[in-house]
């Protein structure tokens, strides 16, 4: 249709004025027939006269007034209402000259052919005519027309006119050719033989302009003919980046289906990774089957594919992103996964509607991987703009990325979103917590208290959620909350929502022997109220009057017959029953059964407690990034995305004999030969003129193996110790290796190779360098690439818990009158709601809101001095991990540890921990756990005991360690059931910190107060680059934990701590007087002070990032 | 893939239909209509709604909804992004995306739906391409076009569908070559109640403006590269040169663009220009509250604040607002319960305080949850990440073209939790 118009010259010229004549002629003999018959149709005459004077328009001979009717006419189908008895005036005008009109009838033309089929062939001769045209444009567009239209009688002249059009020239004809051949199938089904035929033919073209749309057709025709993709997937891999945005989607996910079909998981041994398969890219048949005996070698046309589109994450198009990372997801070694992260999280900045599809892809996949988006928690934290289905969401995620390190920081997330007034958020957020209570274990308490305050809440969904949430929790513990059962009977008066009002009543009848005193007289209420009560609450009534017979039948028995009574008489049959089936179970007569014995077993059978857990859980049984995949529901037309085969079918399929360079064959001489340099520099087919393929090959592999190994080091410690091994093993090979690689690639060259590996030939100059670094050490390789992935995990976590710190310093240990552990005691106010007030008039005092608790939440009401001295969240969460225990001392057994700078969850006065054990022997070890008897008079908490660490596995746990404000390495014993190994933690100074905001006086005034012995100070040399705020800030806090305080003068730089242990004031200032800085620390540990003083000397003097 | 498309405006009125394939009954979007009402606000519609036999997908976008209607399964987001690429290009043809406009450009709309869309899958979407097909209207040329009966259909071939490059089209001639670079950062951040950083990071866009004869291949530099966290680019750009060398190399399109887009998360710091102290209380009794907002300069690097506005989204319960502001003027809207703050440029000398009493609706318990702060700003001259453009060079054309780079900060999300 463009084409049409926009050739209209020459178009004219070569009669159309003929052909424009001859269409008047052939419709001449019809408009009497019809209008009339439109005159005894059309009812209202208004519509009947205005359609009238349209038709007058399009036979009026002045353009203009045809081009006027045509855009009413067009203006009448936006609004759906209906034209169609103005077709034969309208066809006439299909061979107009007038490029705008003629645009209007075909409009016209495809909307209305299929009613009007017998007026609509008049047409067809127009179109016959222009499919021959010399003009490309003519011919697509007469070929896209001529395809819409939808009359069955056509098709086999739609037929012929697609297969012509499919060895046409012109790669735009070819495409509209592609576009074609489903309108056609849509058309006539029966015609797919044929279809396939072109397929099959146009899927070997080379233009990027056709591959997108011939994939298109591919996936709705014959999407099972897999065979058709062999030869030319690396054809289609190679074009991918050159494709328009859509087309790259269509293929994308065509690829990822073919990819399952044909080659071997690379997930089975996911720790060995083998470095060389990227080298062994082009390697001969030979060579691959020596390289069997290896575990696993990826596939160099699955590596192709993995490597050409991870380019696209960068794409402006969400869908394209989507589609690469479900294309990772899907098909790549699980440990190159995090690449995909940081794009995701991107798309979370668009528009509303990208952010739900994506949150709901990432909700699934972090179910399963939580590593991976981890670090970037605070980006899913909810706004309260946010929209409902969004903050859901959000939420979902939050909740599968909680973990014990970062489950104080999402709990006090979480506090806030309980006050939201999106009273559906609230109680989403109510579930949440829940769910964070089951899965970790050291924060059910803290979660259960939290929940029972809520109970109190003003608002009856949050109270009614809560209690759900309670019910839930109470029954995956062991019954020692009867306290907590007694305070939500003594609520229960104020609760109204029936949800809630059930779930305490079964509770009550299910703990009835912890509250033998309360439960009958709950009971007794409830007979008073019994027909009020919503039917949910009758049938609970019936239960708990059941049990309590059971159990208390002295006491209850007259109460169970009266509830039995009413419940026999209650309009619901529901509740009629139930009563009736009670009735016959619990009392004993001479007509119950065998039944009535085993009463007290069938009500008092222990319930199994229910598993809370997400939504997203069996959403990847769909692939990611498709509509059913958000629907949760198969979509008509979903493909399966089969299983990877257990072996991997022939690869020799794909092989293509020759294959001549890529051209855009049918590009307009007119660009080529203008701006033919700038072409060139664009596509890199044209580099290939360049004669450097030889390296360029190498450097490819090198640096897309070396990248690849830096992500798998930055992504977890898990994997170092396995590269750690290869590289030893591997260091004197792979150099020599990579030499004859270089010469087989060499001799292995096909013109399609170097396309492709002249691509990356930019990449060559840091060759040797690469090379070099992967074989001798794990050191970082100097790829921009593998820098950024290794950055991008470590602004990890979160805040730290203000509350907590502060009850500690201000507050004396709460007694309770339960046996908790006091380290969980502790926190209780994680999540206490500060807006609590201590008492709401309904609030009764129970043993459980005793007034301690009270005070303990009155200690987080910002108080003046409070104010002053607030822990914050760390500003700098370091990546680098420390070795533990290496795996040759530890036989096999290796351990990491890096300091999170969080609060510890299990004291106050330790410092947290995050250890990464390692498994690389190949049996599994068992019972993995810290000795009982530690060396040195530190407190340790011990991490749970690991009963079992699979071979080439590895866990990270977490610990806490009080160090007592000292530098004096913790000694312990790390066992596993065969040996003991000591290893020590050597903490640095800054890590023995954690950060405090304060305001600028406050600084000023405690900096007086530690003066003296109590100052250290020094004068550096500052070099030039460190000058700046960002880079001084950053340097001060990656050395030590300090929180940043905001300083309204230019060169004067203040940060702020405190000792984990003693909690005594650190400050640190730095002042700049160009070219020098002076850096002061006030503090009492004077110790502490110099070693600190020394750390951020050496720091900020190193030039360096 | 996209059967049909459906715009329906704010008060449920379906004011467009245009079919790809054969005709869908436009009782289809009764099941949106459905759950247009169960959503309350727009905003809520889930963008995915199932019917029996068909499946909705819409966007929310100018207050016009635009319903797709698909049948088989596809990419959600493809028909997402594509249906936010039609609302971009109506706003760039008509300069707003409205209603209004919409109904008075019906035939410029069809013309560019038949071009965007064949059979459903998308064929010209970039709007060089689609400008060279269909002119946008200008108050001249359709006073023009009605005296002559001339049209707004582009007569020329649309030389970039065919080219290499098809985000330029060939034979580009300007009298001034010019090239403008605006560097627009926006600050995303969540601040608590005491005024600590929850969450902060910056989003930057590079927005070009490039009217260059010929085909300019042009090499944009920083200094200091590597701030940037993570980029997408215009596919223009050339990302094996970033990758290796980062820097930008690219032919571009011809107009305005957004050459990149960027993150550069909370790791490096994010600076907060500004703090804001409030108070806002309810009253246990007597229906009342109180206000007491306070603005003032941080870490502003020397640069003033402008354009400084603050949103508060009130609880259901407050009525009325009677407050007083040092600076600015005030407005509490009571239908939608949204009290804006317009302050202006922030003078560090004086700084703006808004203080007063809210009265609430009698008898009502008072709200649970301060409502948060949402604030808007912008720093002219200030990138605040402290990326700075080094150079930018041209090659493959002779001239000398102008250049210019422009930075602004503005606050993006920008939240004060209360």
């Amino acid at each position: 249709m463009l084409g049409m118009s926009a050739n209209s010259v020459s178009y004219n010229e070569q009669g159309s004025v003929e052909s424009g004549v001859d269409a008047a002629q052939e419709n001449s003999s019809i408009p009497g027939s019809i209008s009339s018959g439109g005159a005894a149709s059309s009812l209202f005459s208004a519509d009947y006269k205005k359609n009238e004077d349209l038709k007058e328009m399009l036979e009026s001979n002045k353009e203009s007034l045809k081009l006027e009717a045509m855009k009413r006419i067009v203006g009448l189908i936006a609004k759906g209402k209906n034209a169609s008895e103005l077709f034969p005036a309208v066809v006439k005008n299909v061979a107009s000259k007038n490029i705008e009109l003629k645009k209007l009838v075909y409009v016209y033309l495809v909307r209305y052919a299929e009613e009007q089929q017998d007026l609509a062939l008049l047409s067809i001769s127009t179109f016959q005519r222009a499919l021959k045209d010399p003009n490309q444009l003519i011919r697509a567009s007469a070929l896209r027309v001529l395809s819409s239209i939808r009359v069955p009688i056509i098709v086999p002249i739609m037929m012929l006119a697609i297969k012509e059009a499919a060895t046409d020239l012109s790669p735009y004809v070819r495409k509209t050719a592609a576009h074609a051949i489903q309108k056609l199938y849509s058309l006539d089904p029966d015609q797919k033989e044929h279809l396939i035929e072109v397929i099959e033919k146009l899927l070997k073209d080379k233009s990027t302009l056709v591959a997108g749309s011939v994939v298109m057709a591919f996936e709705e025709v014959c999407p099972d003919r897999i065979d058709l993709i062999h030869k030319n997937y690396r054809k289609l891999c190679n074009l991918l980046v050159d494709v328009e945005e859509w087309g790259q989607v269509v293929i994308i996910h065509m690829l990822t289906r073919y990819a399952r079909t044909q080659f071997v998981s690379p997930w089975r041994e996911d720790a060995v990774f083998d470095e060389n398969s990227a080298k062994a890219f082009y390697d001969s048949e030979e060579e691959r089957r020596v390289d069997q005996s290896k575990p696993y070698i990826m596939d160099p046309d699955h590596r192709l594919l993995l490597r050409n589109t991870k380019p696209l994450l960068q794409s402006r198009n969400t869908a394209v992103v989507m589609a690469v990372s479900q294309l990772y997801w899907h098909l790549a070694p699980k440990h190159e996964l995090s690449i995909i992260t940081k794009s995701l999280v991107r798309l979370l900045r668009s528009h509303r509607e990208v952010q739900y599809i994506v949150l709901q892809n990432i909700a699934t996949m972090s179910i399963q991987r939580k590593g991976m988006f981890e670090p970037f928690m605070k980006s899913f934290y909810v706004r309260s703009t946010d929209a409902t289905h969004i903050k859901t969401l959000k939420l979902e995620i939050l909740t599968n990325l909680a973990n014990e390190a970062n489950i104080s920081t999402i709990l006090r997330e979480f506090q806030t979103y309980v006050k939201s007034q999106d009273k559906a958020f609230a109680a989403a957020t109510i579930q949440a917590i829940g769910c964070c209570a089951t899965n970790i274990s050291e924060v059910t308490d803290t979660c259960l208290n939290g929940l029972v305050l809520l109970l109190s809440n003003r608002d009856e969904t949050v109270v009614a959620e809560s209690v759900v949430v309670i019910k839930k929790l109470l029954q995956t513990q062991p019954s020692q909350h009867s306290d907590i059962i007694k305070h939500m009977a003594k609520l229960f008066d104020n609760i109204t929502v029936p949800m809630a009002r059930a779930s305490i009543l079964w509770l009550m009848g299910e703990y009835c022997e912890h509250v033998p005193k309360i439960a009958p007289d709950v009971l007794r209420k409830m007979a008073k109220t019994f027909t009020d009560e919503e039917d949910i609450v009758k049938l609970q009534i019936v239960n708990l009057a059941a049990k309590l017979y059971l159990t208390n039948s002295k006491q209850t028995k007259l109460l169970t017959q009266y509830i039995l009574n009413l419940g026999k008489y209650d309009q619901n049959y529901d509740i009629r029953d139930r009563t009736r089936f009670i009735r016959q179970l619990i009392v004993p007569n001479e007509k119950s059964g065998a039944l009535s014995k085993y009463a007290r077993r069938i009500l008092m059978a222990p319930k199994p407690a229910p598993v809370l857990q997400s939504a997203f859980k069996d959403r990847d049984r769909f692939q990611l990034g498709t509509l059913s995949h958000t629907l949760n529901s198969q979509a008509s037309g979903y493909l399966e995305l089969s299983d990877w085969p257990a072996v991997a079918p022939d690869q020799s399929v794909r092989n293509v004999e020759v294959v001549e360079p890529v051209k855009e064959t049918g590009a307009p001489a007119l660009s080529k030969s203008k701006h033919a340099k700038s072409n060139e520099k664009f596509y890199s087919d044209s580099e290939e003129e360049d004669g450097e393929e030889e390296e360029g090959s190498n450097s490819e592999d090198s640096s897309s193996s070396s990248s690849e190994e830096s992500v798998s080091e930055s992504e977890s410690e898990e994997n170092s110790d396995d590269s750690n091994k290869s590289s030893s093993s591997q260091s004197e090979k792979s150099s020599s290796e990579s030499d004859s690689e270089k010469k087989k690639t060499l001799k292995n060259k096909k013109p399609q190779q170097q396309k492709l590996d002249s691509k990356d030939r930019k990449q060559k100059n840091g060759n040797a360098v690469k090379v070099e670094s992967r074989s001798e050490s794990e050191s970082g390789s100097e790829s921009s690439s593998s820098e950024s992935s290794s950055e991008s995990g470590s602004e990890l976590d979160s805040d730290s818990d203000s509350g907590t710190d502060q009850k500690k310093n201000t507050k004396p240990k709460p007694v309770q009158s339960k046996p908790v552990i006091k380290v969980e005691k502790k926190e209780v106010s994680l999540l206490d709601l500060d807006d609590f007030s201590p008492v709401p008039v309904t609030t009764p005092k129970s043993s459980i809101l005793s007034p301690n608790l009270l005070s303990d939440l009155q200690g987080l009401l910002i108080s003046p001095t409070a104010s002053a001295l607030q822990a914050s969240s760390p500003v700098f969460v370091p990546e680098t991990s420390h070795e533990l225990l290496h795996r040759m001392t530890g036989k096999g057994l290796s351990a990491q540890y890096r300091f999170t700078r969080q609060p510890c969850i299990y004291g106050n006065s330790m410092v947290s921990l995050q250890l990464t054990l390692s498994n690389s022997t190949d049996q599994a070890l068992e019972n993995i756990h810290i000795s009982e008897k530690s060396s040195t008079g530190q407190n340790i908490h011990r991490f749970n005991a690991i009963e079992r660490l699979e071979p080439q596995a590895s866990v990270t746990v977490s610990m806490g360690v009080d160090f007592n404000d000292s530098t004096q390495a913790a000694n312990f014993q790390l066992c596993t059931k065969e040996d003991e190994f000591s290893v020590s933690i050597q903490p640095a100074v800054g890590e023995l910190l954690l950060p405090i905001t304060m305001s600028e006086a406050d600084f000023t005034k405690e900096q007086g107060k530690l003066v003296g012995m109590n100052e250290s100070s020094a004068t550096i040399t500052m070099t030039p680059e460190n000058v700046s705020s960002q880079s001084v800030n950053r340097k001060v806090v990656s050395v030590a934990n300090l929180g940043v305080i905001p300083s309204g003068q230019e060169n004067i730089y203040r940060f702020s701590g405190k000792t984990v242990s003693s909690g005594s004031l650190v400050l640190v200032s730095v002042v700049l007087k160009d070219p020098d800085a002076v850096i002061t620390i006030n503090t009492e540990k004077t110790v502490m002070g110099s070693m600190l003083l020394r750390q951020v000397k050496t720091a900020l003097t190193n030039s360096g990032p | 893939m996209i059967h049909s498309l459906f715009l329906i405006n704010n008060a449920g009125d379906l004011f467009l239909e245009k079919h790809w394939k054969s005709v869908i009954s436009r009782s289809v979007c009764d099941y949106f209509f459905e759950a247009r009402e169960k959503a309350v606000e727009p905003d809520n519609v889930p963008p995915v709604i199932r019917t029996p036999h068909h499946y909705l997908i819409n966007i929310y976008r100018e207050k016009i909804f635009f319903v797709s209607v698909i049948q088989t399964e596809v990419p959600p987001l493809f028909v997402i992004e594509f249906l936010h690429r039609v609302a971009e290009t109506f706003q760039d043809y008509f300069g707003e995306c409205s209603e209004t406009t919409i109904k008075d450009n019906v035939v410029i709309v069809y013309e560019l739906l038949e071009e965007m869309l064949d059979n459903g899958f998308p064929l010209a979407t970039e709007s060089n391409i689609l400008k060279e097909l269909i002119r946008p209207p200008t108050i001249l040329r359709s006073m023009v076009n009605t005296i002559t009966g001339s049209s707004n259909v582009g007569e020329t071939l649309p030389t970039g569908q065919l080219s290499n490059i098809p985000w330029r089209r060939a034979g580009v001639k300007y009298t001034n070559n010019e090239a403008y670079f605006d560097v627009v950062e926006e600050i995303d951040a969540i601040l608590d109640k005491s005024g600590t950083t929850v969450f902060a990071e910056i989003q930057g866009v590079i927005d070009a403006c490039v009217k260059l004869s010929g085909m300019p291949d042009l090499t944009l530099s920083f200094m200091n590269p590597r701030l940037l966290d993570d980029v997408s680019f215009h596919p223009c750009v050339r990302y094996k040169r970033w990758e290796s060398e980062r820097v930008i190399s690219f032919i571009p399109p011809d107009g305005n663009f957004q050459l990149m887009s960027y993150h550069i998360s909370a790791q490096n710091l994010v600076a907060i220009p500004i703090y804001v102290k409030q108070n806002i209380s309810f009253f246990e009794t007597g229906s009342s509250g109180r206000l007491d907002i306070t603005v003032g300069p941080k870490q502003t690097m020397g640069k003033t604040v402008e354009c400084l506005v603050v949103t508060v989204h009130m609880p259901k319960v407050v009525l009325s607002a009677n407050l007083s502001a040092t600076q600015g003027t005030y407005n509490y809207d009571p239908v939608t319960k949204i009290l804006l703050w317009d302050i202006g440029k922030l003078n560090p000398q004086k700084l703006p305080n808004l203080k007063g009493s809210l009265s609430l609706q009698s008898g009502a318990p008072k709200p649970e949850e301060n409502p948060s702060l949402n604030i808007d700003l912008k720093i002219q001259q200030l990138a605040i990440s402290g990326l700075k453009v080094n150079r930018l060079d041209m090659y493959g054309e002779k001239y000398k073209p102008f250049k210019g780079v422009k930075y602004v900060t503005k606050a993006g999300k920008f939240q004060v939790r209360t």
